[in-house]
């Protein structure tokens, strides 16, 4: 049973266990109908807020429960307040039919490196084990480590459950949308000055295959799932051929109120600390334990992703190059273009 | 590009005025082409970082040259016992600050660079306040700077990279003139835990020179209190001369690499046995404090 399949990767990963081999019967879960194809998989409306969540687990009788219905975007959710209850009661009631429920062996959740939050004061690389105290965070992170919480609760209750976390950096690539992927569509992006974040990515493809092998395997635990390498904002940007707009600080109610109400981007505390700090987890867990290998690193990752939406930018890279290689002719007197 | 007449016309007439324009001012075509090259790279956002923002390129491109001529022309740094510092490898750098700006550590990680036959990076131990500030931050991220936490370090040295610490902190590079090559207290000792725990050899780095660029004379504390900063620095020069005050004064350095002590022959555990750390840490402390009164006597005149 995959729970919150109408969005992007709730309804690919439906998709994809519906053609696994040793899996019978696949039921996608969630309030509206999946507006994109998910292959032989069932569909069966129920809101995660209300008991509707306990009695489709009592009727399904599934033996695996994939929980992907965690919301980072409070956009997708239609404001702050719905995405609190969507986040956190609606796990509250997914795990509590989960608890009463005598079929269910496991439970997969996509978490994210967001719990670990992003500041001054974090260390490089996150291990698997170094989340911080919950007072230090708000908005998404805070929900991030609310479900946790009780996620974890939930496996001391039911030891008998395997239950695997995965915490995915974040996810980006041609299909997805995300906060963080309409922020760098945007035609001119702002930045924060002075700060040149560093960060991970997952590709799209590479998140559903990490939840596939989470859901079909038997690997309980807790998991980082990122691609190799980093990338620095500013690089970013470059690659995607988007001018940075430097602004003292993306937090400001005036700065991120003019963003929201002209329906750039709605930035919320969560995305503009990650944009301030940045953040870097640790994967040596995911290869050794989970032995999932991401196909796509960071950078490939971000190319897939500007090559398919970011075309055409004030400082497109084919432009920047075409200038260089003028600039290289005219500077040393040699003809440019036989490279 | 190629289909139509008009850009290949262009390109040529480019080429031929570039040529003509270079044997003029006989510039150097190659290093021309390396810069462009190097522009082209960056603007596209061709180039990595490390797990810890480390970008080697811009470092060695940039940051490091605009250190050089401060480096090599105000403090005239004079570096001993490089050879102390493995070919390859983790080891731990420890050394004194001083100077009311952390120049010393700047320094340091340019005199390993040039001098070092392998020309490596010092991976520098930042305090939190240095990533809370903006640009500062951002900048020592790129120069290979992360935060002074357990964990960044062993990640590090894990990792077998030349890692460089200030054991003292703010309580060094903050102390008043009068107290001038005077050690502070040495913290937990963390860093010889870290080193105990990754087996990396600790090696004891003295600086001379750097307690004279800002000698601070007095402590604003109140008003370092209200901008949250660990003091407020008045020098003969500074917060008086305005932005003029910020030039450091001209004294000559010495930085010397003490011979390495060894970490690997401890049994395990003796990371978390706090006599052992206490023990290595003074060991440090003694060797830099010993060494610093060698090199002062050395060293003359501060200004000669």
């Amino acid at each position: 049973m995959v729970v919150g399949v109408a969005r992007y990767l709730g309804a690919r990963l439906a998709e994809r266990l519906a053609a696994e081999a040793g899996v019978d019967r696949v039921v996608g879960v969630d309030l509206v109908e999946p507006t994109l194809s998910i292959g032989g998989a069932e569909f069966v409306r129920a809101d995660i807020r209300t008991s509707d969540i306990g009695r489709a687990i009592d009727r399904v009788a599934p033996d695996t429960v994939v929980h992907m219905n965690i919301l980072a975007t409070r956009a997708d959710a239609g404001g702050r307040t719905p995405q609190k209850e969507i986040n956190v009661i609606g796990t509250m009631q997914l795990l509590a039919a989960c608890q009463r429920s005598r079929s269910v062996r496991k439970v997969v959740v996509k978490s994210s490196t967001t719990v670990y939050g992003s500041g001054p004061q974090s260390p490089a690389l996150f291990a698997e084990d170094m989340v911080a105290g919950a007072h230090s965070r708000r908005g998404y992170e805070k929900d991030a480590g609310e479900v946790e919480a009780y996620v974890r609760g939930f496996s001391r209750r039911r030891p008998d459950v395997g239950v695997t976390i995965l915490r995915f950096a974040n996810v980006l690539g041609p299909q997805i949308r995300t906060g963080l992927s309409e922020y760098f569509v945007l035609p001119v992006v702002p930045v924060v000055l002075g700060r040149d974040p560093r960060f991970q990515l997952v590709h799209e493809l590479d998140c559903v295959e990490a939840l596939r092998v989470a859901t079909v395997e038997h690997r309980p635990g807790i998991f980082n799932v990122a691609g190799d390498g980093f990338l620095a904002l500013s690089q970013a940007l470059r690659r995607a051929g988007r001018p940075g707009l430097p602004l003292p600080t993306l937090g400001s109610p005036l700065v991120g109120g003019v963003l929201k109400r002209s329906g750039v981007v709605d930035m919320d505390s969560a995305l503009v600390r990650f944009l301030t700090f940045g953040r870097g987890v640790d994967t040596t867990r995911m290869r050794t334990q989970l032995k999932f290998d991401p196909v796509y690193s960071t950078v490939a990752t971000f190319d897939a992703f500007a090559d398919a939406r970011t075309r055409g930018g004030v400082l497109d890279r084919d432009r920047v190059r075409a200038v260089e290689h003028a600039v290289r002719g005219v500077l040393t007197g040699e003809d440019a273009r036989g490279r | 590009m190629a289909d139509s007449p008009l850009p290949g016309l262009l390109d040529r007439v480019a080429t031929a005025a570039g040529r003509a324009l270079r044997d003029r001012l006989g510039v150097d075509g190659e290093r021309l082409d390396h810069l462009v090259a190097f522009a082209g790279r960056r603007l596209t956002g061709e180039f990595e970082v490390d797990p810890f923002g480390f970008d080697p390129e811009l470092t060695e491109a940039v940051l490091l040259p605009l250190l050089r001529p401060l480096y090599k022309h105000w403090f005239r740094v004079e570096v001993r016992g490089i050879e102390n510092i493995p070919e390859s490898g983790a080891a731990l750098v420890a050394a004194n600050h001083s100077g009311t700006l952390p120049v010393d550590s700047l320094m340091t990680q340019l005199a390993v660079h040039d001098t070092h036959p392998q020309a490596r990076h010092l991976r520098a131990l930042g305090a939190t306040l240095v990533f809370q500030l903006p640009v500062v931050a951002d900048l020592a991220r790129k120069s290979g700077t992360t935060l002074a936490c357990t964990e960044d370090v062993e990640a590090l040295l894990g990792g077998g990279e030349l890692v460089g610490v200030w054991p003292e902190g703010f309580k060094g590079v903050g102390k008043p003139f009068s107290q001038r090559y005077k050690l502070q207290r040495f913290g937990r000792g963390g860093f010889v835990s870290a080193a105990l725990r990754t087996k990396a050899p600790i090696i004891p780095c003295s600086i001379v020179g750097a307690e004279e660029i800002y000698p601070m004379i007095g402590n604003a504390e109140s008003l370092a209190r209200l901008l949250g900063l660990p003091y407020f620095p008045l020098t003969p020069t500074f917060p008086w001369l305005g932005a003029l005050g910020l030039v450091p004064l001209p004294s000559k350095w010495i930085i010397e690499f003490g011979e390495p002590i060894r970490t690997d022959d401890y049994p395990p555990g003796a990371a978390d046995d706090p006599m052992v750390v206490f023990e290595l840490t003074d060991q440090v402390r003694d060797t830099i404090q010993a060494t610093l009164t060698e090199l002062l006597e050395l060293r003359g005149p501060a200004f000669g």
